[in-house]
């Protein structure tokens, strides 16, 4: 796809729906309050503001990129379809049970989240088959038709059906959906074999009935969307972004659409790793902090880590187990209850607390002056001098720093204003830290040696501080952040990943087995993308899942795609110990070695952005307007340079300690850094001691 | 509040972090089953005075409260004159431990600037440990498996080899136990960087002030706690099965100001079998059931803890003397907070729940070939199930959820994967929570069966079989436990057994209690639990007077 082309991306959230428009003069973007209950119309609205600034004709615009919270938000408050699950006798309370444990130990009045299918709508039939897919009980197609002559009288909107150990066998639940289908040929059906063929019931039934829920309010809404672009005169085809972060045509997304959870967020990762790429970042960290929560992933080699499961629709305080794991590729991140709008308390302990309730955009901050009463981080910035009160969300909203110190003395009492700001933000600082390193560690990484991309509103105010805890020596500020997502969805490749659960010991390794799996995997994800770029290049990743015989828990291993052969079990050895290795810093002698999963993803080739030279020779920026905000390293308050993101033009360096202002949020440059404007717009903050 | 004090808060934050990777790095890297799919851990770190400042929350509550004790008596036996750089020592004892040869804890001192200032220490649920396996059967702890005194695994950097060709020899898993003794040792290592950079940050060389204010502020949070509590003196009792005959537990819990004492005077004396608890078991898991309902938001160091003063007359089933035998030390620990509940009842009525299903239903499972000569291979599991907890004053209890003990489930698939057994059934066990106001949560029922051409043995460590967990305020015991073969034939709730290929072992577990007169349950929820089978229609109109 030639940079040329007029394309558009579109990402729905919470608060707000982003545009950007892609055009042969450069990105034109807006952003508008989101309209939960006419969502298409802001889209329409956004393209055709965006379309006529930027001088484009809609009928030239030969692609839509849309992404959603919309799923994610009708999981959150349970407002899916009615549906029925189908499953294996003696299964019916898997999606129930869940783990079986307490996601948080010491509250006794603790909560499970309610299972999406209730017990009275989940069916069971006589039938099961063993791990290797052998029928050990037969499912009878009278005891099927019967069951499905129950299931569409009762007049359910949709059915999943998920049957133990479905993913080596699908026969018995294909024959199911036939029985439901001849009855009610038009009624959605589901099956966890096609939707998530990936060992673990859990997961799996999770999975299905997620996907199974959400479809008939994503089919409708697919639907209304592109009619009205249509009747708009966008007549280009619509892909969607997925959580893995590529794209699936709309009819994939129809069929899929356990695959557009997050997708907002994937789109913000892709954003990331494209300035990663351009900058020659190999290892970075992207920070993304809005006015909720914070969300960080790591990347590699251009290309965001991922995940085959991900939790989803957290009840607690986002804790982890307090969701629904689901098992779909996902760009892995985590997120954690710090943005802007958290609220700041003390504890019984008298210690200070840092979300993860959160003001919101109603009534906000209570420097914002709409009603809000507790103290929250924009309030501690305020306090500390990080924003400009008269030019906030460009001059849309007049901060009253009175308000946020009001706020601040009185609810964090024994402070004043000053200190209980520093304890807040360093407070929240000190969590984002802690989830980044905790996460590097997960994966057998050391954060220190990433480099962060910073974006969404708060970020570019808390990176420097989050890089000092961390021991981080760079970080870029990409231009258009606030909207970063958007952009992101305009970079993506289409792309599939299908995945396959097939058991099987090394020292038994069945090449031929494997192969013909791989083959209907890769066969399956080409269509999928052909349905999108029929003509396109692609690329292909495959990944094993492995473990030592008796761990629990299996890690990815990246391969070349190969004709397997017998003795490529030795091969396999290697490539899982080199990985183990680099994930433990150990392997285990002695010990048998499995599969449990493959996953093989067919992409169009991404676009690689121009590399970005970094600036060598520099320009100090003369003297001039400054301010006083308080570096927390230091512990004191400094007398900063104060300038607009717009006089850092390429090459104009800025030391630390500086504040950097621009429409939506600000840039805060320690005293231990130096921000150096780039070609591209951003901005490259290293530490003063690092650079030569 | 100072800046001191803003400081001292975010160092607390952060060692919480870093204990929380050392826990993560743990369960990444374990072999054992239950650390790695139960979290049966714990990490910590301590002070130079032994003092515990900072902890993981893991899965198992009453184990980490148990090694918050352990670190005293390893500098007292190992000498603060022979703690060297690069030492990292071990134990294995229950009596110095956590309460079972199962559990080894590693402590590894850690230095700055060559001076010593503190500890890092860990302790997990290992695979095997020689003796029997894992079960109640032993009638002397001797018999449970090898026994590693305090000592050190590795002086100034070098590895006992000793110890090594000792343990290799005894024990049926060595590659996965000395595996798992390198990862405990590797994540008290990985961990001391972040606690090094960390005091590089804030510009201290040792721990003593940080821990004095951690000590401080969660003690008298925790003292602040209990003098909200009426004063006076408290007691339940507890009658449960036990291996061979019931054990009877009793406490009385004296509240007096800030201080709150438990004792377990008049509980029954020891088993012959492996269900004997060492008191610094009982201790943890009765200051966790105290700690949740009194000071739950009190993070767990030894300022939290101090304030319990818990104590079991030597000799009873609660504070077992050598060489009892005290394998399964956890069925009448899961038991002690629904104990120290009981009595807690009576000082803060609605603040604690109806008894439970309580102790796990773990079920080890030996697959072994019926025909000797076939070579099919032998096959160990370890399966953990929950029964339901017991209602709370405002809510249902919790359905075949784990409580005290925090483990989690296995996926079916992937346990039939690696062992030769059919699980023909894992569902809610209709109508086994008690009836209340509230109900209590329900138990769950599960079907085994060997796989073609094997039968297995399976070491029964099941409780709540002869005695129901009781309702709360009226509300109605839970259904017991029952173990069987689904062709009816009864089975025991303790020991090993065999089911033969062909036959099926049933595993119906316990309810919950209800809480307060089921009359009042409200009659949507009593509708739903019907729609939902959660009850049967009999049940509604028996217990709850329901008629539709």
């Amino acid at each position: 796809m030639s940079l040329t082309t007029i394309r558009i991306g579109v990402d729905i959230g919470g608060t707000f729906t982003d545009i950007a428009l892609q055009h042969p003069g450069g990105i034109t973007s807006c952003k508008l309050l989101t309209d939960h209950a006419d969502p298409g119309q802001v889209i329409l609205a956004g393209i055709e503001r965006s379309a006529s600034e930027a001088n484009v004709a809609l009928a030239d615009i030969v692609q839509v990129i849309h992404g959603t919270t919309l799923v994610t938000n009708a999981l959150i408050e349970r407002r899916g379809a009615k549906i029925a699950f189908v499953t294996t006798e003696g299964f019916r309370d898997v999606i129930e049970m869940r783990a079986e444990n307490r996601f948080e130990q010491y509250d006794l009045n603790l909560e499970l989240p309610s299972p999406l299918v209730p017990r009275q709508d989940r069916c069971t039939v006589n039938e099961r088959l063993g791990p290797d897919g052998a029928v050990l009980l037969p499912l009878d197609p009278t005891e099927a038709d019967a069951l499905a002559r129950r299931i569409v009288d009762a007049g359910y909107e949709a059915v999943a059906i998920g049957f133990l150990h479905s993913h080596t066998n699908s026969s018995h639940e294909h024959l199911m959906a036939k029985a439901l289908l001849s009855l009610a040929p038009d009624l959605p059906v589901s099956l966890s074999s096609t939707i998530s063929p990936q060992m673990r019931e859990l997961t799996r039934f999770n999975t299905v009935v997620v996907n199974t829920y959400v479809q008939p309010m994503v089919s409708e809404y697919v639907r209304q969307l592109v009619r009205r672009l249509r009747s708009a005169g966008i007549h280009a085809p619509v892909f969607m972004m997925h959580s893995g972060g590529g794209l699936i045509s709309v009819e994939t997304a129809v069929e899929q659409p356990v695959r557009l959870l997050e997708s907002g967020p994937a789109g913000g990762a892709i954003y990331a790793a494209r300035f990663a790429e351009s900058h020659g970042v190999d290892q970075a960290m992207s920070f993304d902090m809005g006015g909720t929560t914070a969300k960080i992933c790591l990347i590699e080699g251009g290309t965001p880590k991922t995940a085959g499961t991900f939790e989803i629709a957290r009840t607690y305080r986002f804790k982890k187990g307090s969701g629904i794991a689901v098992s779909t590729p996902v760009v892995e991140m985590v997120e954690i209850g710090a943005g802007g709008g958290s609220i700041a308390s003390i504890d019984a302990l008298g210690r200070i607390q840092v979300g993860p309730k959160s003001a919101g955009s109603q009534p906000g901050p209570a420097c914002y002056g709409r009603g809000g009463e507790e103290p929250t981080v924009t309030d501690a910035n305020l306090m500390l001098g990080r924003i400009d009160p008269g030019n906030f969300a460009a001059g849309a909203i007049r901060l009253l720093p009175d308000r946020s110190g009001l706020a601040l003395e009185s609810r964090l009492s024994g402070l004043s204003a000053a200190d209980a700001a520093f304890a807040v933000t360093e407070m929240v600082d000190e969590n984002m830290a802690n989830a980044a390193r905790v996460h590097a560690v997960e994966n057998g990484r050391d954060i220190e040696d990433y480099t962060m991309i910073a974006f969404g509103g708060g970020a570019p105010l808390h990176a420097c501080r989050a890089c000092e805890k961390l021991g981080i020596t760079s970080a870029i500020i990409p231009p258009g952040a606030g909207v970063g997502s958007a952009i992101g969805f305009l970079q993506a490749p289409i792309s599939f990943e299908a995945t396959r659960g097939l058991f099987q010991r090394l020292a038994d390794f069945d090449a031929d087995a494997t192969n013909r799996a791989l083959a209907e995997m890769g066969n399956d994800a080409r269509a999928f993308v052909a349905l999108g770029a029929p003509s396109e290049p692609t690329t292909t990743k495959l990944v094993a899942f492995m473990r030592y015989s008796g761990q629990g828990w299996e890690i990815p291993v990246e391969l070349e795609l190969r004709r397997f052969q017998g003795k490529d079990a030795t091969w396999l050895l290697e490539a899982f110990e080199t990985a183990y290795q680099q994930l433990f810093g150990r392997t285990i002698e002695g010990l048998a070695v499995e599969i449990t999963n493959w996953s093989l993803t067919v992409s169009t080739r991404r676009m690689i952005p121009d590399g970005i030279e970094r600036q060598s020779e520099l320009h100090p920026l003369q003297p001039g307007e400054t301010r006083d905000f308080f570096d927390a390293a230091l512990r004191t308050t400094v007398s900063a340079r104060s300038l607009s993101r717009s006089e850092i033009l390429p090459g104009v360096q800025v030391d630390g300690p500086a504040v950097i202002f621009e429409d939506d949020t600000s840039t805060i440059v320690t005293s231990a850094f130096a921000a150096v404007g780039q070609s591209d717009g951003s901005l490259l903050v290293t530490r003063k001691d690092t650079q030569r | 509040m100072t800046d001191a004090s803003i400081d001292h808060q975010i160092m607390w934050n952060r060692l919480i972090a870093v204990v929380e990777e050392q826990g993560t790095t743990m369960v990444r890297t374990a072999f054992s089953t239950s650390v790695r799919e139960a979290g049966d851990l714990s990490a910590g770190l301590f002070d130079l005075r032994a003092r515990m400042m900072a902890q993981a929350v893991t899965g198992t509550p009453g184990h980490v409260n148990a090694m918050a004790e352990s670190v005293a008596h390893f500098v007292r036996e190992i000498g603060p004159e022979n703690i060297r750089e690069g030492d990292v020592y071990l134990t294995n004892d229950p009596w110095k431990g956590t309460g079972h040869l199962h559990d080894i804890t590693v402590v590894s001192p850690t230095f700055r600037h060559g001076l010593h200032i503190g500890f890092f220490a860990c302790t997990a649920h290992v695979v095997d440990i020689g003796g029997r396996g894992f079960g109640p059967d032993a009638n002397e702890v001797f018999e449970e498996g090898v026994l590693i005194p305090i000592m050190k695994f590795a002086d100034r950097g070098t590895v006992s080899a000793d110890l090594i060709r000792i343990l290799r020899a005894n024990v049926r898993e060595p590659v996965q136990l000395i595996g798992d003794l390198y990862s405990l040792a590797a994540c008290n290592e990985a961990v001391d960087r972040r606690l090094q950079d960390m005091m590089g940050e804030f510009g201290i060389d040792d721990l003593e002030a940080l821990s004095d204010y951690i000590y401080e502020t969660s003690r008298n949070a925790t003292h602040a706690a209990i003098r909200q509590l009426p004063d006076g003196r408290y007691s339940n009792t507890m009658q449960v099965d036990g291996y061979d005959a019931p054990a009877t537990m009793i406490v009385e819990l004296v509240i007096d100001g800030d201080q709150l004492t438990a004792d377990f005077a008049g509980t029954s004396g020891m088993s012959r079998f492996g269900v004997n608890v060492p008191e610094v078991y009982t201790r943890a898991y009765s200051c966790f059931g105290l700690k949740s309902a009194i000071a739950p938001h009190v993070p767990n160091n030894a300022g939290s803890l101090e304030p319990f003063r818990i104590s079991a007359p030597e000799g009873c089933i609660l504070a077992a003397r050598r060489p009892a035998p005290v394998s399964v030390r956890h069925i009448l620990g899961h038991f002690l907070p629904d104990l120290v509940f009981g009595a807690l009842h009576k000082a803060i009525p609605g603040s604690v729940p109806a008894e439970g299903a309580s102790a796990l239903w773990n079920i080890q499972i030996s697959s072994r070939s019926c025909d000797p000569d076939s070579g099919l291979p032998n096959s160990e599991v370890l399966m953990f199930h929950s029964g339901g907890t017991g209602a709370r004053s405002q809510s249902d209890g919790l359905s075949a959820t784990a409580f005290p003990s925090g483990v989690s489930t296995m996926s079916v698939e992937a346990t039939e994967n690696v062992s030769p057994i059919i699980v023909w059934r894992k569902d809610l066990r209709q109508g086994s929570g008690g009836a209340g106001t509230c109900r209590g949560g329900l138990g769950q029922t599960v079907e085994i069966e060997p796989r073609s051409g094997y039968e297995f043995y399976f070491n029964a460590m099941f409780d709540r079989v002869d005695h129901a967990a009781r309702g709360l305020k009226g509300g109605s015991a839970g259904e017991q436990g029952f173990v069987e073969l689904t062709d009816g034939t009864k089975m025991q709730g303790k020991g090993r057994q065999l089911v033969k290929n062909g036959k099926r072992l049933r595993l119906r577990l316990p309810g919950g209690g209800g809480y307060g007169d089921p009359a009042k349950r409200s009659r949507e929820k009593v509708r739903a639990d019907v729609i939902g089978d959660y009850i049967t229609a009999a049940q509604a109109r028996e217990d709850y007077g329901f008629e539709e």
